[in-house]
Order: C-alpha cells, then structure tokens, then sequence
C-alpha cells in the first residue's frame, strides 16, 4: 500500500494553489486511487488568502479537510505562518522564498526553500511558480507515477489553452530538477 | 326558443362566492367570453390569487393553480415556461399584486414573461374584512386607517399602471372600470388584447380594473359605483398607458 | 462504464439534474451552491431547457411550484438563509402534492450566520419546512457521487409519493471535488402526471392544483390522506449505510460531512481495540428508525455526531425511546469536527460502559 498524500496548498488567490491541487489530484484519479479536493471558498477569490486540500489515497477518504498535513505548499507569509506548526513530523514543506523570507525553527520536517516566482519569471514562464514547486514535491516525494503526473496536466489544461501545456510542462522540470 | 344570453363555456357552473354588487362576476365573465372567442380553453391556465377570488379555480373552466398571497406571477413563470404553448394568466387583488406580490409583479413584467395579467384593485382588502391596501386612498377610511389614510404615516397609493409602464418588458397596460355598459365594453376589448397579445408571443400584459367593494365600503352598490367615479377614477385616470402593438385592439 | 471526471459536488448534482431529465431551474445566487446555478446558466440553454434567476427565493420557489404543477421535472438549489425563504413555497408544494428538488447546500447560521459547512438546518428540514402537517423526502448524500445518485432517486421518489424532496447537502460537499461516474443521459423513466395542469384539451374536466380546503373536516381527510403515504413512505424508504455496526459497543449515528469525519474516528478506535460502528443515515426523513432499533439489540451506546448544536440526536434518542444511553458531539458556526475529536468522544464513553 502506497502512502497517503495529505497536501496543503496556500497562498495568495490567483497564485494557482487550486489549479495545481487540481493536478495533483488528478494524477491520483489516473491511478484509479481515492482522492478529494476541497478548496477554501469565500470573498477572497482574488488577492486574499486562498488554499485547498488534497487528499490521495488507497483506502475511502474520510474528512477531506486536513488539518495536519504531510505535505505543504506555502506561497506567502500567512499561509506559511498558518501552517507550518500543523505539518505532520516527517511531513514535506516547499515554500517559495521569492515570497516569504522566513525559515522555520522546526528540524523534524524537510523544508524546501525554493525561489520559484523568481525561476517562474526568469524561465519566461511568469505565473508558473505553482508548477515548479509541484515539480519539486514530486522530486522528494514521487506520490504517484511520472506518466500520471504528466496525465493529470494535461487533464487540467484546457483545450482552449493548449498552449499553456508545454509551459506547464517546463515548469514542472524545473521544478524537478531543482 | 333563440337563446341571446348565457353562461360562457369557460365559466363553470359553480354559484360565485362574491358579495353582491362586487364587479368580480363581471371580470370573471369578461375574462370567459374572451377564452371562448379565442377559443382557447383547452390551453389556458388560469392561476388565483389569495383574497376574495381566491376560489376564482372553481369558476374558470380551464386548468387553475392556487398561488400563494402574491407570488401569482413566479407561479405564473413557472408554469409559462415549462409550457410556453400554453395560454397563462393571473387574476390578482391589490394587496396580493401590490403589496406582498409586488416584488414578483415587476420582475415578472421587468421579464417580459409572456403571461397576461388581470388586476383587481378596489382599493381594500375584501376577504380579510377591509383592511388598508396598497391603493387605499388618501384619507379612505378602513379597518386599519380608522381616521383615514394618512399619507404621513401610511403613505401614498401605488398606480400600477403607471409604474409598470416604465419598465421595457411590458408590452401593454391599460386602466379600464366596469361602472358602465359602456366601460365594460372597453375593459372586455383591453383583457381580449391582453390575451390576443399571448397568443401571438407579444410578452406581459397587464389591465387593471379599477373596482368596487360595497361590502367593506359600506355602500350600497349603486352608492359604491358612484364613490368610485368620484374618488377613484380622479387618482387613477382611466387609458392606455403602454402599448406596443397600438394598431390592433386596445382602447375605444 | 463511463469515465470517472473530478467535479465539484455542486457541478456534478446539475450535471445529475439534467440527465435525470430535470431541464426546469429556477433560483438566486448565494454560497455556496453557487456552482450549481452557474452550471445550469451555461448549460439548459444548449438544451432548450429553464435557467432562470429569479428576483428572490420566495419567487424561485413558486416558479418551481409552477412547473411542477405543469407536470415537468424542476428544481431550485439554495443554502440556509434562502431555504427560510423558500418554506412557504415549500409548505405549498407540499399542500398541493407537487413532486420536485430542493437542494439545500447548507452554511452556517442563525441568521446569515457565516459560509462554512453546517449542518444546522436539520430540525427545518425534517420537522418544519413551513406551515401545517407536511414532510419531505430528505436526502443527505456524503459523497460527491452520492450528490449525482441522489438526484436521481429525488426524483423518483418525489413522484412515487407526490412529495417535494430535498437533498440535503452542505459546504463542504458542494465544495469538494472527487471522482464521480456521471450517467448515461436519456435511461431515465419519467412517470405520467394525470394531474398537472396542461390545458385540458376539451377532453377532460379541468385539472385544479391547490392547497386551500375551506372546510376543516375536508382540510382533515386531505392531511390524514397525505399522511397514509407518509406512512407508507416511511415504511419502503428507510435508507442507510452501516459500517462494522454488527458487533459494536458504541455506534455512531452521523450523516453527510459530518460520517467522513466519524469514518476515519470509528477506523481510528478499531486500531485501538475500540469496538465502534456508525449507521449512516442516507434517508434523514424517513429516517432510519429500523436500522438503529436493531443496533440496539447488541450496541451499548450511541453517539450522534453532527456540525449542529444537536438536532438529530433527538431523532436517535425518538428511535431508541430509552433503549440505551445517547450521547452527543457536535461543532457549528462553519467548524467541522476532526477525527481526533470524535475519538476523544468514543472514548470517554467507552470508559463509561
């Protein structure tokens, strides 16, 4: 039995947590594994705070909100304030550090600090940091297959914006290889 | 024998419920003569309003709905809209198409819902005993303005046809009475347009009866008639006050 | 089998209305069943069918009155605050025997209370919906593939009974996305209405649909007629999804968001040695009295779990008329109880047995 993924997104509206909640959830479905994904909803769809869960699993999900999660990642202050302390021991933590200069004090968690609105606007892929801090958590964690990760972009692109497609694609590489 | 007057078909043979010398009998056949001449029975659906004609489903012959107090025209809608081939209409009070309905009256009408619209407005509520009403006059004593309508308090009446002729969505509106052979002839050809305008997908239409209570006036029904000619006619002009079509039917 | 899409609970309830030939929508904006409105603006004009955003949920209701009364599958689709305003409509409907769907995406309240997740419209749902004797078929989904199942048994079931029926969702189910397996359109039976208010076609006498019985003793033989079929209803429709309740000590009584939570609780407790089981209602009215007598034959206690101040333990504590000790535990306002919570709950009663 696989691991369960338990991954926060957060950060501001517009940063494209819940797009790439959405592929990562996707790339779930691909593999036929139980998954939710559940967004915060509000009057802050733009510029305020936005965030979503996503959940993959072998066995039926139960709450898909999670409050302790195994994996985060945090796109500005508030939400890294938020929830850094929640993260499970153990759990996985990328944060963008164009957008937020502090580092955590805790040392039972992997933090990742990765510049990823900087490499997004160096790379000619403004808007893109969301893909390549989802490529670099599937560098550390692998929760599903490369060509399901693939999958559940393409998923997600819609057709009308094929072209976005292979900017995603970039994205996720850097990510990777960082 | 020739027979020269009778029930029309669209009329059952249900005894009215009204007071005598209320003019709801005369709108009620007003309304029947033109469903026959239509010949359009058979697709009518007719919905009643709360207040005096509230039973009006037992006197129309076609299908009827009973609406809740004022939301005739969402009823109304709903029923157009699921059967736009079929000939919709309501028949309203004052209070339910003025006061409590009026939310549901403009945008009805603000819609253009391809729905006719017959409104009653006696300037009283007549079921729950003669109450105050969106169109009691100023200084008309009932129920409820025990030393007259004082506009200071209880404010102004609404004119109807006025205020929904401002919106682009009505297609006709008209004031008539039926004091009168003379305006029941008028009226008749007004709720015939209104329904005529149906039939051909013209959109609302609206014509409002300016109508008598003797019951809750406390007049006589002689008495009642002239009351209105000279306080209610003075507030609510009898014509015409929206018409896209102007060139077939309408006024006298 | 068709594929299995991510869609949010809200978008996949309308993708389910229209398939099960629903193509009459009437309703006005507010969170967070938004969604579903959204999806029935884009679609029903493709396929000649309503969407109409109505002046308020006093008026969205009665149209559905209105359509419903004309014999055609409709719905409308609103959260708490609109449901207040919708229950005179409802109480109509009810009086008039008009099977439709009402979806209630239910948010915190009192009052316009706040956004989140609730559950706090139990009491209005299964007790009082409106004015007089009436109930309706309620439906309370807990997944987002139970949202586009439900819709078809609504449906059916409103019609079997001639009852308004509700699903009874909530924030975070309208919310969420899962996987879900949409039908095939076009399979759907749909039952003849000799009733409905057609035009009669000068062949019948004219059809009437009304609520208003002037005299009490007639007002009488219509409630108690209605109630006949409540009865049966109750009787053929109790629905519920039981899980390890067989040798449990302590059962969990929960529905909707609120069973995910007590799903990972009872799966926690059993790793613990804890013996618990939870009967999840899927049928809050009728609600599933059988189900819970029977756990009652071998269970210890129950617990009812629920995103409310406590509303439907007193349908268990009604069921269980004393048998064994009720408990209950519940967050509101938006909050949604955690896993650990419930354990915590569990335990303290097992401590107690």
């Amino acid at each position: 039995m696989r691991p369960d993924l338990n991954l926060v997104l957060a950060g501001f509206g517009g940063q494209g947590l819940l797009f790439a909640g959405k592929v990562t959830a996707y790339a779930g479905l691909v593999e036929g594994r139980e998954i939710s994904w559940l967004p915060s909803y509000g009057p802050e769809m733009r510029g305020g705070t936005a965030n979503c869960s996503v959940c993959v699993s072998d066995n039926p999900i139960g709450s898909p909100l999670i409050l302790n999660p195994n994996a985060l990642i945090a796109m500005n202050l508030p939400s890294f304030d938020k929830f850094i302390d929640a993260v499970q021991p153990g759990g996985t933590v990328l944060v963008d550090s164009t957008m937020v200069e502090k580092t955590t004090d805790r040392t039972d968690i992997n933090v990742f600090y990765v510049p990823a609105t900087k490499m997004a606007d160096d790379n000619g892929i403004k808007g893109l940091a969301n893909i390549i801090l989802l490529g670099k958590l599937y560098k550390e964690l692998q929760f599903c297959t490369p060509e399901a990760l693939q999958k559940g972009l393409a998923k997600c692109v819609p057709a009308s914006k094929a072209a976005m497609l292979e900017s995603n694609k970039k994205a996720l590489q850097l990510g990777m290889d960082y | 024998m020739a027979v020269v007057f009778e029930r029309p078909h669209a009329i059952t043979d249900k005894v009215f419920s009204y007071c005598p010398g209320c003019p709801h009998g005369i709108v009620h056949r007003l309304v029947a003569e033109t469903i026959d001449e239509l010949g359009i029975e058979g697709r009518t659906i007719g919905i009643s309003p709360v207040g005096c004609s509230v039973t009006a489903y037992d006197f129309f012959a076609c299908d009827m709905v009973e609406a809740a107090h004022g939301r005739a025209p969402a009823v109304a809608t709903g029923i157009k809209r699921a059967r736009p081939d079929n000939i919709v209409f309501t028949y309203q009070g004052d209070g339910d198409l003025a006061a409590i309905g009026m939310a549901e009256t403009i945008h009805a009408a603000t819609r253009g819902e391809n729905i006719t619209v017959i409104f009653i407005n006696n300037a009283i509520y007549g079921m729950t005993g003669g109450q105050m009403a969106p169109t009691t006059l100023p200084g008309q004593i009932t129920q409820t303005t025990p030393y007259g309508r004082d506009v200071n308090t209880a404010g102004y009446p609404i004119r109807v046809c006025e205020l929904l002729s401002t919106l682009d969505g009505v297609s006709f509106a008209q004031r008539v009475t039926v004091d009168s052979v003379k305006n029941v002839r008028i009226a008749k050809k007004a709720i015939k347009k209104a329904f005529e305008n149906q039939v051909k997908g013209r959109g609302y239409s609206i014509v409002e009866v300016v109508s008598a209570c003797p019951t809750n006036w406390g007049l006589t029904p002689n008495e009642a008639l002239q009351w209105l000619r000279d306080n209610m006619l003075p507030y609510y002009p009898l014509g015409v006050y929206k018409d896209r079509y102007p060139e077939e039917g309408g006024e006298e | 089998m068709a594929e299995k899409v991510l869609m949010k609970g809200n978008e996949a309830l309308a993708e389910a209305a229209i398939c099960a030939g629903c193509h009459h929508f009437f309703g006005y904006p507010i969170t967070p069943q938004t969604e579903l409105a959204a999806y029935m603006a884009k679609k029903m004009p493709k396929i000649g069918g309503t969407y109409l955003q109505a002046e308020s949920e006093l008026a969205s209701i009665n149209m559905v009155l209105g359509a419903a009364a004309a014999g055609v599958r409709a719905m409308t689709s609103t959260s708490s605050p609109g449901l207040s305003l919708m229950t005179e409509g409802i109480s109509y409907i009810a009086g008039c025997d008009l099977p439709c769907l009402i979806v209630n995406v239910q948010r915190g309240g009192p009052g316009l209370g706040g956004i989140q997740p609730s559950q706090a419209d139990y009491y209005q749902a299964t007790k009082a919906t409106g004015h007089g004797d009436f109930q309706l078929i309620v439906l309370a989904p807990s997944t987002v593939q139970e949202m586009v199942d439900m819709v078809f048994l609504a449906f059916e079931l409103a019609e079997k009974y001639r009852m308004p029926a509700m699903l009874f969702s909530d924030g975070l189910l309208g919310q969420m996305m899962e996987p879900v397996e949409l039908p095939e359109p076009g399979s759907v039976k749909i039952s003849e209405k000799p009733w409905a208010v057609t035009g009669h076609g000068n062949k019948r006498f004219h059809n009437i649909v009304n609520s208003l019985y002037l005299e009490p003793d007639l007002l009488e033989k219509t409630v108690r007629e209605r109630y006949e079929r409540y009865a049966q209803c109750q009787a053929a429709e109790q629905r519920c999804e039981e899980l390890m309740v067989d040798d449990a000590d302590i059962v969990l009584v929960a529905y909707g968001a609120s069973s995910r939570v007590c799903r990972s609780a009872v799966v926690d407790a059993r790793a613990q040695g804890i013996k618990a089981g939870m009967i999840r209602p899927i049928t809050v009215w009728p609600f599933p009295v059988d189900a819970i007598r029977k756990a009652a034959g071998h269970a210890k206690a129950f617990l009812s779990v629920e995103m409310s101040m406590g509303q439907m333990v007193d349908d268990v504590r009604l069921a269980l008329d004393g048998a064994r000790p009720t408990y209950f535990y519940g967050r509101t306002g938006g909050m949604i109880p955690s896993p650990a919570e419930v354990l915590e709950e569990i335990k303290k009663i097992q401590e107690g047995i």
